[in-house]
């Protein structure tokens, strides 16, 4: 077992958990979409690209790329979300809120993705 | 991709991760611990925006000072938590990133990257010298002269620092790398499109006997030249195919003998083979007669061989008594005045001190001079710091080592017809060169010239190969002209005609060329870029053949064709 590999996985596995529970519920009602998750979800998610930092491997490079997609979108929900909340002063419409939403739900397809490149490397070790 | 690049990320990690950790757990908190109105009423604990916003400017300032509102005692008590927590963070990613620039392997690979990067990005020609000692700077010294580029590896750290101060006139690459190992090689440029030819000039034959078997392997197509003392690494060398040979005892030794047994023709062999722009060598005389060899080493062997000339006999002088089977041997150093005497140093007419220690070599040079003041003194020095002694001393004929291979490297990279020419020499009278070496001398004004040899074809003098395309003829007592003034004659000379695999030694100025000739020529710099420009340009050319200054623009013909109508009319 290696811990390096432990650590990488659970940090991966972690950040597609963590969106998907943000991304879960009617995708316009405020009160489903828990803003720590939000949070919590972004964080995971910028630690999983750090890790892959360094990472020559062609596989690596891919993942890091995937990482840095879901980051970009996850960011996004969250200026989203400042924005309305704090400078325009709408509060949490039903657009708005879908739109936080459908950021973090394309930031969840980039974290599938980077799920089954970790499966499929993992399976190929087995061989 | 870049290898630097990927160091840093990968060495970053650990403080990144650390980084973001403690700012995640900071705003968290922030958004936890309730807020004071101020009125004292409980308010709502701060929002993630306002949270981030407070935690980005304390934890890169502390003190910037904008609060979105007054602070509860709990929000304090953690904003103090906070405070040192990313202080910490910080503290530890910068000195990371210190670490890593101090890291000696993080600077190797930074130096090794740019300098691949340079190679990779050079467009002209280029050599690639393994080994930078006294031998390799006095070979890059005379390619710089002669205006060609050259990229180094030189295993000693120091060394490539003090080429930085060297005042070369290209900027060529550098590299502290060991030469012996291939990924070394190809970094410097083995397999560049624009790598013409490799030295192997390192002071270490085993380093020379790798890297000409990595050129060998890696890229057989280009030459590889290597510097070598030992007859068995030779061998070794030539068993599988390295293009020159250069070993300095051997070449010394042949000059020896060459000196005693035809002088005009060595001279005029050191004055085509020196290095171009140092003064012309002195002229030797060695005698025949009554020879001492001090020192029956690699040296001495081959001096022994090569002087195996009639009319001359010789006498070894050696510690252990090891001296040529059917030869007179005496045993000692040869600093001692009774071996010399033993030797006969007083009815001999030549001694060659040459053991390997600089110190032992001038003191036998100088109890031979004592003992016999007309003997004519051979030194061998082994060490270039060891110049001031020798030329105060002033021997007759000095050997030193790097000065014989770095020549002899030079000549044979520049000019692969001078080796022909060399060898057409043998063939002719001693009167021969005795002449040419005085046409050469008159022309020269002390300084060793350039030799260098032109191919008549389109791409190098599209000029001279149109004009004779189009049957014109060129003698070549016309194309030495100078361009600048015809009356004039360039101060150089063609040594040779090579046309279709015959050689024409010294033409005469009636020859008339053809296209696709070689011309093996020597001079001055001047004369070289003067021949250049009336090999190129059709213009200078035109002057050469015609007196007549054409001018190729439209507005120079127009005035030129003017002028001519008018003095028509008178």
């Amino acid at each position: 077992m290696n811990l390096e590999k432990v650590i990488f996985a659970f940090f991966i596995v972690f950040a597609a958990t963590l969106n998907f529970g943000f991304f879960i519920g009617e995708i316009d009602r405020p009160e489903l979409h828990n803003i720590y998750e939000l949070f919590a979800a972004i964080v995971v998610n910028i630690i999983a690209t750090v890790l892959k930092f360094g990472d020559r491997t062609q596989l690596g490079a891919v993942l890091l790329s995937t990482s840095l997609v879901a980051d970009i979108q996850l960011i996004a929900a969250a200026v989203v979300w400042a924005v309305v909340v704090h400078v325009t002063g709408t509060g949490m419409t039903p657009e708005h809120t879908s739109s936080v939403v459908s950021l973090s739900g394309g930031a969840l397809l980039a974290n599938i993705v980077s799920l089954v490149i970790l499966i499929v490397e993992t399976v190929m070790m087995r061989r | 991709m870049n290898s630097v690049f990927f160091l840093v990320l990968r060495r970053m990690r650990a403080p990144l991760i650390v980084l973001i950790v403690f700012y995640a757990v900071a705003v968290l908190g922030l958004t936890l611990v309730p807020g004071e109105n101020e009125d004292g009423t409980p308010a709502p604990p701060l929002s993630f925006f306002h949270a981030f916003y407070f935690i980005s400017y304390t934890a890169t300032t502390i003190g910037f000072g904008e609060i979105p509102q007054a602070f509860s005692d709990g929000q304090r008590l953690w904003v103090t938590a906070c405070i040192y927590m990313t202080v910490i963070a910080w503290s530890y990613s910068i000195l990371t990133i210190l670490a890593l620039v101090q890291d000696k392997a993080f600077h190797q690979t930074v130096v090794a990257t740019r300098f691949a990067r340079r190679v990779a990005r050079i467009t002209t020609p280029f050599y690639l010298v393994c080994g930078c000692g006294e031998t390799g700077s006095l070979i890059c010294r005379a390619l710089d002269v002669l205006g060609r580029d050259f990229v180094i590896l030189e295993k000693d750290e120091q060394r490539v620092e003090e080429l930085d101060l060297e005042d070369f006139i290209t900027n060529d690459p550098a590299i502290a790398a060991d030469g012996r190992l291939s990924t070394n090689l190809l970094m410097a440029g083995l397999r560049h499109p624009k790598c013409r030819g490799v030295l192997a000039v390192t002071n270490d034959d085993e380093a020379n006997l790798a890297i000409a078997i990595n050129v060998r392997l890696l890229n057989p197509e280009i030459p590889v030249l290597a510097r070598v003392r030992s007859p068995l690494v030779s061998a070794n060398m030539a068993s599988f195919g390295t293009n020159h040979i250069v070993n300095a005892y051997e070449r010394f030794a042949e000059y020896l003998a060459l000196a005693v047994a035809s002088p005009a023709r060595f001279r005029l062999i050191e004055i085509l083979t020196g290095l171009p722009g140092t003064p012309l060598p002195e002229v030797h005389r060695p005698p025949r007669g009554h020879w001492i060899i001090c020192g029956y080493g690699l040296f001495g062997k081959a001096i022994g061989r090569y002087l195996a000339l009639p009319g001359i006999d010789m006498t070894v002088i050696e510690p252990d008594g090891k001296g040529p089977e059917n030869g007179h041997t005496v045993r000692g150093t040869g600093t001692e005045a009774s071996v010399l005497e033993e030797a006969g140093i007083m009815v001999a007419s030549g001694i060659v001190a040459g053991s390997d220690n600089d110190v032992k070599n001038l003191s036998i040079a100088m109890m031979a001079k004592k003992l016999n003041p007309k003997i004519f003194v051979v030194a061998r020095q082994n060490q270039a710091a060891s110049d001031v002694l020798f030329d105060t001393f002033r021997a007759d004929f000095s050997m030193v080592h790097t000065r014989v291979v770095a020549q002899e490297c030079v000549s044979v990279l520049t000019t692969p017809l001078l080796a022909q020419f060399f060898g057409a020499l043998r063939d002719t009278e001693e009167s021969w060169s005795q002449r040419l070496v005085a046409l050469l001398e008159g022309n020269c004004e002390g300084i060793v010239p350039e030799v260098w040899d032109i191919k008549i074809e389109n791409s190098v003098g599209p000029a001279v190969y149109k004009a004779l395309m189009e049957n014109h003829t060129l003698s070549v007592g016309q194309l030495m002209r100078d361009n600048a003034d015809r009356e004039v004659a360039l101060p150089a000379a063609v040594l040779m005609i090579v046309r279709e695999g015959k050689s024409y030694l010294l033409p005469d100025d009636d020859f008339l060329l053809r296209a696709d000739d070689a011309l093996l020529l020597v001079g001055q710099h001047d004369a070289r870029s003067a021949l250049s420009l009336t090999l190129q340009n059709a213009n200078a050319l035109e002057y050469i053949l015609t007196g007549e200054d054409r001018h190729a623009g439209w507005l120079w013909q127009f005035l030129f064709s003017k002028h001519a109508k008018g003095v028509d009319k008178h």
